[in-house]
């Protein structure tokens, strides 16, 4: 019960900071916004007993991005001024509505498989053992290593003067 | 597991890395250019060697070494190679970051490798992305105004894209509980129709994956990067995009819609109707927007989108197959390396006259025929080719996939498309006409060095045998489609 009701506050915060997101005109609140947003998802995490997940989660976007996009936006000019108009804005609210209708239609009639098995708890091992033991994503983990190469280098090349 | 079977991937990151570090310490950058080539080369003979044995997929079944991904990575390696060659005289002018660039479009092509072989979502995604990252920096590399914005809209478009590819991939997998494809498959066959039809999660999660490798092939309505990117992106990667990236994201199609969701018949029925939907806007819209085009580089841009239409009659014709016929398949495969060849070929002649004009307009082609004759030939051959006349190889190629089409019961699209590759020839036979009738602006040749002479004449071989004698390149691919029948 305690679980369900959590569930419905975090959803309500997360969904009131994610229309802040977009909605706030000022960069910076929208920023501020944005980390709430990740620190609700993370608390999403923890009612689904995801509690690697929700770690993570916190050290990295929390902790990590929002400082780098506070850095960011520090070394933008006139940000009170926010985004300017768009003539798409009606047409975009519009599609996302449509899409929004999409899914949750679709999230409501589709019979879920639902696991009867209770959660691992703490899933920190378990997903050491998916990921590097037999029968895991090996593969996945190794090509990720590849792509942070490849950002890495795109960043260099981008970043640095010609 | 056997890593044998991995050589050809690890050869191609460990000479990335080499060449890296070697940018670090040699004074004479174009051993750059010969050490990446030495690298793909190996590569290609290794994978040659396991052409048509029967090896057990490796990684917990991830990765798998059958015919078909042999066929891909060739594919990748063979136009990696036509990259790289082209590129030197192009890269030779940077005064820093030579290394880099071959090292990225070597992942690149590392990442499109294992997009081709993975048959596992989570797999599949990560290889996605190696590509799109090494792709989005590769695009903004002369790091001028027109690449940076060809780069960021890249960029913004290929995450939301990736976005949606992953919301596609999470429904799945909510749905069937399983990541690799022959799972998804059985959970799928097992499950009563009745069941399947009253699913719309499942059938939400397919609409979003082709939304999401839509963008990849530059599919209408998923094209709206392709003429700027085209534009702006140096012209070896933008070739590079045409042909490999695209490539890679059939590749990935044919493997995931017809491994995941081949059966049963009427969801194999749908999503070929979607495909032949989307093929049918495709061509029209690629073409008529062409039509009007000045520059050379977008007006090749939305040919490549039309190009992705008749792609997609393959997909379209594979969908609606019954399961041993495999002419849709296999159609597609041979017109990839049709395409692969032609394309690439169009974009190294104009890679050589533009290093003269510094201009990419149609109208400064003008009298091409007679500054630069060899190089305007190829260029006549490869448009030739990209129409669809004999004796290029397009012409088999549109041949072969028309006719699987039809023998699918898709005579409409076919009419379609036939009208299509009338309306196209309008604006590919204006480049050469303005070749051969223009007055030229100058007397001057236009020279063109060795190794893209050298791209060229591989291209336009490929691109006559590949229409001569068609024999010997559709066996291979039928040889490849093997794996889709049951």
């Amino acid at each position: 019960m305690g679980m369900v009701v959590s569930f419905w506050i975090l959803a309500a915060v997360g969904i009131i900071a994610a229309l802040g997101v977009v909605l706030l005109r000022n960069v910076f609140r929208a920023a501020l916004s944005l980390i709430l947003c990740f620190l609700i998802v993370a608390g999403l995490y923890v009612t689904l007993s995801a509690d690697f997940l929700a770690a993570v989660q916190i050290l990295v976007y929390v902790g990590a991005i929002s400082v780098l996009i506070i850095l960011a936006i520090m070394m933008t000019r006139e940000v009170a001024q926010g985004s300017p108009n768009s003539r798409f804005q009606i047409p975009a609210f519009i599609v996302a509505i449509l899409f929004l209708e999409v899914l949750v239609l679709t999230l409501i009639n589709t019979p879920w498989p639902v696991s009867s098995m209770p959660p691992t708890a703490p899933t920190t091992a378990a997903l050491a053992n998916s990921l590097f033991g037999e029968g895991g994503y090996l593969l996945s983990v190794e090509i990720a290593a590849v792509l942070l190469l490849s950002a890495i280098l795109g960043a260099v090349v981008l970043a640095r003067e010609k | 597991m056997n890593l044998a079977l991995f050589i050809p991937e690890i050869t191609l990151l460990v000479i990335a890395a080499i060449v890296i570090l070697l940018d670090l310490f040699i004074e004479q950058k174009r051993w750059l250019a010969q050490v990446s080539i030495s690298g793909l080369v190996i590569a290609g003979g290794v994978t040659i060697a396991m052409w048509g044995g029967s090896y057990p997929a490796i990684f917990n079944n991830m990765l798998a070494v059958d015919n078909f991904a042999i066929f891909f990575k060739m594919l990748f390696l063979g136009i990696a190679f036509l990259v790289i060659l082209s590129s030197t005289d192009y890269v030779s002018k940077f005064s820093k970051f030579q290394g880099e660039y071959y090292a990225l479009v070597l992942l690149a092509t590392l990442g499109m490798m294992l997009m081709a072989a993975t048959t596992n979502l989570i797999a599949i995604y990560i290889a996605l992305e190696l590509t799109s990252i090494s792709l989005y920096a590769l695009v903004g590399f002369l790091k001028d105004k027109k690449s940076t914005e060809a780069s960021l809209k890249y960029l913004l478009l290929g995450a939301v894209a990736s976005a949606v590819l992953l919301y596609g991939m999470a429904l799945i997998f909510g749905f069937t509980g399983k990541t690799q494809l022959g799972e998804i498959a059985q959970v799928i066959q097992s499950l009563p129709p009745m069941t399947l039809l009253a699913s719309p999660g499942l059938l939400l999660g397919i609409v979003l994956l082709v939304a999401g490798f839509g963008f990849k092939i530059a599919a209408v309505p998923f094209q709206m990067w392709v003429p700027d990117v085209y534009e702006g992106a140096p012209t070896p990667i933008t070739a590079y995009l045409s042909v490999a990236s695209k490539a890679a994201g059939f590749a990935v199609i044919l493997r995931v819609f017809f491994s995941a969701f081949g059966l049963p018949v009427w969801l194999s029925l749908n999503w070929g109707l979607i495909f032949a939907a989307l093929a049918a806007i495709s061509m029209t819209v690629g073409n008529i927007i062409a039509i009007p085009q000045a520059n050379i580089k977008r007006m090749l841009g939305y040919s490549s989108i039309a190009q992705a239409g008749y792609l997609m009659v393959g997909l379209a014709a594979m969908g609606m197959a019954s399961a041993e016929n495999i002419l849709g398949q296999s159609g597609v495969l041979f017109f990839l390396a049709s395409y692969a060849f032609t394309n690439m070929g169009a974009f190294i002649a104009i890679i050589a006259i533009s290093n003269k004009l510094n201009s990419d307009l149609i109208e400064d082609y003008s009298g091409m025929g007679k500054r630069a004759p060899l190089l305007a030939l190829a260029l006549t051959l490869c448009l030739i080719s990209l129409i669809g006349m004999p004796p290029a190889a397009g012409f088999m190629a549109k041949f072969y996939i028309f006719n699987a089409a039809i023998q699918n019961g898709l005579l409409w699209l076919v009419i379609i498309a036939v009208i299509n590759s009338v309306v196209s020839a309008y604006y590919y036979l204006r480049v050469v006409k303005v070749m051969w009738l223009g007055e030229a602006a100058s007397a001057e040749k236009v020279p063109s060095s060795g190794a893209l002479r050298l791209a060229l004449l591989l291209c336009c071989i490929g691109v006559l045998l590949l229409g001569v004698i068609p024999g010997y390149a559709i066996r291979l691919a039928q040889l490849a489609a093997n794996i889709f029948a049951y």
